[in-house]
């Protein structure tokens, strides 16, 4: 992990712009948010490619939809909260069912929103997008990992959720990091406890790793970047090989990632996991570290929880 | 207001088409073709006993003159890159739908008979990927014209010809979507589409008026944009010159209010709201068949 800090928000607007060269294709959809989505990087360069729907989140899934079936691979963006909370229904029933190859890219997503409070921080889109069948569901932690994303999306033909953050956190990769969509990444092989995480909270886990280390308990993280097809072989393959398991995520316990591993645990190797991540609450105003502090999601609490265990 | 009555506005209509007025034969022919959708109509809903006889009643001649006339389409290659697309928004009304794909040769009519059974591929509401010229899935009222939208954008990126219809209900209308997507029809300045509104007046709970008005839908769409043609919708004459209109609208997008009778061909369906999503018992639908002119 390196000291620089990026936002996940800012890798996808320049990705776009890198996809937009190479596939003629791609279009860009925005809900009058361009600036804070970083599509307007993509419009700029590309203005017959970029169509700004305005404050119409709905309307912009459906012609998504539409340009879809014509050959197009639309990526539609607006704030978490009004990608998978205002347009559920066009993202249920005008994509997922028809399986429309549209690339649904919100930023802004959980707490660390921050200052913005509860009603733009979404803490419930992992659970409502994995629900959906055909859906893939990808939670992004860094720079490199979103670049690989944006461009591996691309592959699949059918809809995806890309979850990206508007909190600069730290670079975790090198620009050579392999990633597979469904593969968790491992770091570290330690065997006292693994630690789950996504998206913003890959750096917390990395951060806590750390520390532990020096009071002499080893933990590995696995960065699940892909929500859904989840890791299944990973998850069981740690809970097999560690002693103690936890997940922690910028969301609603209900529903996100350690909801889903939770699935996964029940079926094939059934044991204790302790989930952190909003306690089935609505956020609040504040700044983005001091609500990951109030919410319990940061290193220190991954490092509290993983003591008391011992 | 400025609302075009399509004939006594001659001087809208094509050069080619003023010039070859349609034969009063072609015309029998479409009303035929149209008797034949509506009882493809009554056999789907009759046969597994479920579906929504009435506003798929009101909208058959309209399709049928898209379906028989209008639409540029061909039944051996379904997904031709080429093709108008039709997006049947008010999506329940899937048995009009069907049963003109099945009657211009898309599959054989005979399988409208297992119209929502469990092995069939019929779903109750247009699945795009189940059945062939079924250009997009549909059935949650209000998405319909974003999608057709979209087709649009996308037809005049890679200029091609053709073009998008979408099929409104009147209730339909009252989802705020629609506005949403009629905002960006006219921003887009789609000629290349043009909308359908079926104006029978009735939606589950009572009449428009009744439920929530969506009137005056004309001046609604005018407003945002749309060149407003008003047709009687049971006229095939008047919806053949109202979509020949919308072709040579330059700049901005068409819209067709068509009024209509909901249930129109069976007498003891027509206006009534009873018969939205209702099928006809056996006897029921003896007279409906005798009443279009009996089989075959």
């Amino acid at each position: 992990m390196k000291e620089e800090k990026k936002a996940t928000r800012e890798s996808y607007g320049e990705a776009l712009v890198e996809l937009g060269r190479k596939n003629k294709n791609v279009v860009v959809l925005d809900a009058d948010l361009a600036g804070a989505t970083k599509t307007n990087m993509f419009a700029k360069e590309f203005p017959d490619r970029f169509f700004d729907i305005g404050i119409a989140e709905a309307d912009m899934i459906g012609t998504a939809a539409g340009l879809s079936t014509c050959k197009k691979i639309p990526f539609a963006s607006t704030f978490a909260v009004f990608a998978a909370g205002r347009s559920y229904d066009q993202i249920r029933n005008s994509v997922c069912y028809p399986k429309l190859n549209v690339k649904i890219c919100a930023t802004h997503c959980g707490i660390t929103v921050g200052e913005d409070g509860a009603t733009h921080q979404m803490i419930e889109d992992i659970s409502l997008m994995r629900t959906l069948p055909n859906m893939t569901v990808i939670s992004v932690s860094d720079d490199a990992q979103t670049k690989w994303a944006v461009e591996e999306i691309t592959k699949i033909d059918g809809p995806v959720y890309l979850r990206l953050a508007r909190l600069a956190t730290p670079i975790i990769y090198n620009a050579n990091q392999n990633f597979e969509i469904g593969k968790g990444i491992q770091i570290g092989e330690g065997t006292d406890a693994t630690v789950f995480a996504t998206g913003v909270t890959v750096a917390e886990a990395l951060k806590a790793q750390e520390e532990l280390k020096k009071q002499g308990i080893d933990v590995r993280v696995i960065d699940i970047h892909t929500i859904k097809p989840i890791d299944k072989d990973m998850i069981i393959k740690c809970a097999k090989e560690t002693k103690k398991l936890i997940s922690v995520e910028d969301h609603n316990v209900i529903g996100g990632l350690g909801s889903a591993i939770s699935e996964i645990l029940t079926d094939n190797y059934p044991c204790k996991l302790i989930r952190l991540g909003v306690k089935d609450a609505f956020g609040k105003s504040g700044k983005a570290e001091e609500l990951m502090e109030h919410f319990e999601i940061t290193s220190n609490d991954i490092i509290k929880r993983i003591v008391n265990f011992m | 207001m400025k609302c075009l009555k399509i004939r006594k506005n001659k001087s809208l209509l094509s050069k080619e088409r003023c010039e070859i007025i349609l034969k009063i034969t072609d015309i029998k022919e479409l009303e035929k073709k149209a008797i034949q959708v509506r009882k493809g109509i009554i056999e789907a809903v009759y046969s597994n006993c479920s579906g929504h006889p009435g506003g798929s009643l009101s909208i058959a001649d309209i399709m049928t003159v898209l379906y028989f006339k209008e639409l540029n389409i061909d039944e051996n290659n379904p997904k031709w890159e080429d093709r108008d697309r039709l997006v049947l928004s008010k999506g329940h009304c899937s048995p009009a739908l069907y049963s003109c794909l099945a009657n211009r040769g898309y599959f054989d009519v005979e399988k409208l008979k297992t119209f929502r059974n469990i092995n069939s591929n019929l779903q109750g509401h247009p699945d795009m990927n189940k059945v062939p010229g079924v250009d997009m899935t549909s059935g949650s009222l209000g998405q319909g014209l974003s999608v057709a939208n979209g087709m649009a954008i996308a037809g005049k990126m890679d200029n091609k010809n053709y073009r998008v219809y979408c099929i409104l209900g009147d209730g339909e209308i009252e989802e705020g979507q629609i506005w949403e997507a009629a905002m960006t029809s006219s921003k887009y300045k789609l000629d290349n589409l043009c909308v359908i509104v079926d104006n029978n007046n009735l939606q589950i709970d009572g009449t428009i008026e009744e439920v929530m008005s969506s009137y005056p839908i004309d001046e609604k769409f005018k407003s945002f944009g749309f060149q407003i043609i008003n047709i009687d919708g049971h006229n095939i004459q008047e919806i053949i010159d109202a979509f020949d209109v919308a072709k040579n609208v330059k700049g901005k997008p068409t819209c067709i209010i068509a009024k209509t009778i909901k249930g129109k061909g069976i007498s003891y369906m027509e206006n009534q709201v009873g018969w939205h999503g209702k099928a006809p018992n056996e006897e029921q639908y003896k007279t409906a068949i005798e009443e279009l002119g009996g089989a075959k």
